[in-house]
């Protein structure tokens, strides 16, 4: 692994700028070519000059500067022709798995980590949901008991719509280390190696055909104790951390005016005039304007979160950018008419890192979108939480969260 | 579509220190239950607020350069003022003469009269039905005869306390705008109040009969100037239609932390959280939309005019639908005379239908994003 080299221009006093930034960038792809350096080596070393995450400590694929600049960087690297930051299979990995280091990892798991994450050369995945904890997270069962002679941590326990984790070599795991207190003090976080021994993935079939995620057996896995993550009974603190982060990454993605299924549906109205209907013209022209507000609703809470960290706000995005999916994937449907009647591909197979979903048909894209309002914390929960947490309504009635987990009724 | 980078959606500094002394003068000077005992008094417009937000603030001409007597500030700060004239509902033409006005005068390079509306002595009203959308005709209701107007101009927004109209008029040349000087004009120019929806922003009906005026834009010039005009106000609308929402959603959600039935605050129930949960993410978008609208008449944006239909297609709905929250969401208390909710219910639909309603608006963005209509 290169030392990471900070990158001409840094500053000792901090005083990063956008402009500063964009020489830095351009500096950089005039000494690594993004048209001829290999993917990887490229990353490495953009990672390794701070530039992938301008806002992460110097080291540690950052600068120290404010997180509003990543932008500028970001700019420069398209401009040059890097390769585009679409995360695909890495999207737990870049959205989730990264923050959550950088607010709660130590340093040797920063080190250890970050750097491979970035050059998506390691793989990431979610071990949180259970057969009985999904939107009641807290209320999980795998457990995670020490080993006292050797300070390892033994897991057992079995999770359950796992995304990409046949593909993952790391996973962030909830369990539990306290079944005697109540449910959300009970909980620790770890980081677990995908393939050690006791791990077991079998492919979960869905509803578009294909098994995009999986069920996950744990047996007796070994987790050394410098995989936790936080103390031993905060992993609901780091955990809420990371599902803040999921929401963002899900439902707030920076894109172009006609990104995503808008655009599509776009082109195709233009395209194909004969499938035109003034009902469905209302339609496709509400959906351009709801995809345009959430895209700058979206751009607008990158923009606050240049300064710190989501919040539960990044929520209300991704219950918008769901409900939006759907309706366009439906309204694509109605629009091809008898097209919309096929469908392109029930293989029951799992998806390959580099897959392009951009050439699915509709059918799968309206079948796809129905888990937007799922994944992440459905939308009824994510409701809870924007009234809860960010408009500060008095919550519901509960009973669960004073009692000892182990009492709870399952 | 290429991807121009994003334009700065947050508020700066210098809008967060302009909102403060606002906020404070409104809640003194322009409180609800003084909003309530107006509405049944003669004088709907309150002058004395007006001739503060002039004298006392000087934000009456923000978007004007310093030498044209404005503050030399922004179309960015002028939103922000919109914003909290929304929140109070205030009785004041900043529509009229800060926004409508105004753009119109610096599209024309006009300089008489622009230091006068700039510096809030000289209310100013766009002659113009509220209703009217860009991208329409110009209007043909008011004629010129050598240099006076005559007609009739229907449905006027902040005429009541205007005194100087920019008028829309078709001669044998063609369209003109021109300016008429309500205190000079005496018997020539007859405005009658009409009962309006809004009763926070009364409408008048304004008659001409052989006025003075004087040209300000002539020909595809003053199709121009009022084609700006149109787009900046429904860029600008967006703000204030902002600001109402804003207050119905806080508001709502006080009052449902604090009214109990069932034993319980009626805003711990599932039904309620959820509706406002909704509600917040709509007014989270309108926002970035109101928002994105100002930065681009703030850049000059060659996109311009589809993002002020994009904002009053997603604002005039997304307010609208606050208030009628908002009003259900207090129950019976909501629906009386004495509650102010009603006022902002008011202000919303009546905003919705004004300068274009957001059906209109998405035929404009159809329009301007290339998504043609069915034939
Ligand atoms: C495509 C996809 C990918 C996923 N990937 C992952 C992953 O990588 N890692 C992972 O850990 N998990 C993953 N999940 C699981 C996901 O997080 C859970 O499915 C989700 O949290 C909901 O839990 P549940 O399925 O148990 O539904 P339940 O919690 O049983 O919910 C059933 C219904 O009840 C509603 N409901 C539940 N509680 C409340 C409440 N308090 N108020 C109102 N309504 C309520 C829900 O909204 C839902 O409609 C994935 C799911 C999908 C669909």
């Amino acid at each position: 692994m290169a030392s990471a080299q900070p990158a001409r221009g840094a500053r000792t006093d901090g005083a990063w700028t956008a402009d500063r930034l964009r020489s830095a960038v351009q500096d950089f792809v005039s000494a690594h070519d993004p048209a001829t350096t290999d993917p990887v080596e490229f990353l490495g070393a953009l990672f390794d000059a701070g530039l992938a995450w301008v806002h992460f400590p110097p080291g540690h694929g950052g600068l120290g500067a404010p997180r509003a600049l990543q932008s500028a960087v970001d700019d420069e690297l398209t401009a040059a022709g890097a390769p585009p930051r679409a995360p695909g299979l890495h999207t737990i990995g870049l959205g989730m798995a990264a923050p959550v280091l950088l607010t709660f990892g130590d340093e040797a798991q920063k080190k250890r980590f970050l750097r491979p994450l970035f050059t998506r050369e390691e793989v990431w995945c979610q071990l949180f949901s259970e057969p009985g904890a999904g939107s009641d997270l807290a209320a999980l069962a795998t457990r995670a008991e020490p080993d006292e002679a050797t300070g390892d941590w033994v897991v057992n326990g079995q999770k359950v719509w796992t995304s990409v984790a046949h593909e993952a070599h790391w996973g962030l795991l909830v369990a539990r280390t306290g079944p005697e207190l109540p449910k959300h003090q009970g909980l620790s976080y770890f980081l677990i190696d995908m393939r050690a021994p006791g791990v077991e993935v079998r492919p979960l079939r869905q509803a578009t055909g294909e098994a995009e995620f999986n069920e996950v057996f744990l047996t007796d896995v070994r987790i050394p104790d410098t995989h936790r993550v936080g103390a031993v009974g905060d992993g609901w603190k780091v955990a809420s951390g990371t599902l803040m982060n999921e929401r963002v990454a899900i439902g707030a993605g920076a894109m172009p005016r006609e990104g995503g299924l808008a655009g599509g549906l776009a082109r195709l109205w233009r395209e194909r005039p004969e499938l035109r209907t003034p009902g469905l013209h209302s339609s496709v022209v509400r959906a351009w304007v709801d995809a345009e507000a959430l895209r700058l609703t979206a751009e607008r809470l990158r923009q606050q979160l240049a300064a710190g960290h989501p919040g539960p706000e990044g929520s209300a995005a991704k219950i918008s950018f769901a409900g939006l999916n759907q309706r366009m994937s439906g309204l694509a449907l109605d629009l091809l008419g008898e097209e919309g009647l096929g469908y392109d591909d029930w293989t029951f197979r799992r998806p390959e890192p580099d897959d392009d979903f951009s050439t699915r048909s509709y059918g799968f894209f309206y079948l796809r979108t129905k888990g937007n309002s799922i994944e992440g914390g459905t939308t009824e929960v994510l409701r809870n939480v924007i009234a809860e947490r960010v408009l500060g309504l008095p919550p519901e009635p509960r009973t669960d969260k004073t009692i000892p987990w182990k009492d709870l009724p399952r | 579509m290429s991807a121009e980078p994003a334009a700065d959606l947050l508020y700066n500094e210098v809008e967060d220190e302009l909102r403060i002394p606002l906020r404070a003068l409104l809640a003194d000077r322009c409180p609800t239950g003084a909003l309530l005992t107006r509405i049944e008094s003669d004088e709907l417009y309150d002058t004395k607020l007006w001739a503060a937000l002039g004298a006392e603030l000087g934000i009456t001409g923000l978007s004007v350069p310093e030498e044209q007597g404005g503050a030399g500030a922004g179309w960015r700060e002028t939103a922000v003022v919109l914003e909290e004239l929304g929140r109070a509902v205030a009785p004041v033409p900043y529509l009229g003469s800060s926004v409508l006005v105004t753009a119109a005068l610096m599209a024309a390079d006009e300089s008489r009269v622009l230091p006068e509306v700039a510096a809030g002595r000289r209310a100013a009203a766009l002659a113009v039905p509220f209703s009217t959308s860009p991208g329409r005709s110009f209007p043909d209701t008011v004629r010129l005869s050598g240099s006076t107007l005559s007609g009739t101009v229907t449905s006027v927004a902040d005429a009541l306390p205007a005194r100087v109209l920019l008028v829309p008029a078709t001669g044998e040349a063609g369209p003109g705008l021109y300016l008429v000087d309500l205190t000079a004009a005496e018997d020539t120019v007859v405005l009658t109040p009409r009962r309006s929806l809004d009763l926070t922003r009364q409408l008048a009906d304004i008659t001409l009969r052989s006025a003075p005026a004087v040209p300000v834009a002539l020909g595809t010039e003053a199709i121009r100037v009022l084609e700006v005009a149109l787009t900046t106000g429904a860029a600008l609308l967006a703000s204030e239609q902002l600001g109402v929402a804003e207050w119905c959603l806080t508001t709502t959600v006080t009052y449902v932390k604090e009214r109990h039935q069932f034993g319980r605050p009626v805003g711990s129930f599932q039904a309620v959280k959820h509706r406002l949960a909704d509600l917040y993410g709509l007014v989270s978008q309108a926002r970035a939309v109101a928002r994105n609208a100002v930065a681009a008449l703030d850049a000059g944006s060659p996109t311009v005019a589809l993002e002020a239909s994009l904002a009053q297609a997603f604002v005039s709905e997304a307010v609208v639908e606050t208030a009628e929250a908002a009003l259900q969401l207090h129950g019976g208390i909501g629906f009386t005379w004495e509650h102010p909710v009603h006022l902002y219910l008011k202000r919303a639909k009546s905003s919705a239908l004004a300068l274009g309603t957001a059906d209109r608006h998405r035929s404009l963005v159809a329009l301007l994003a290339d998504l043609p209509p069915a034939v």
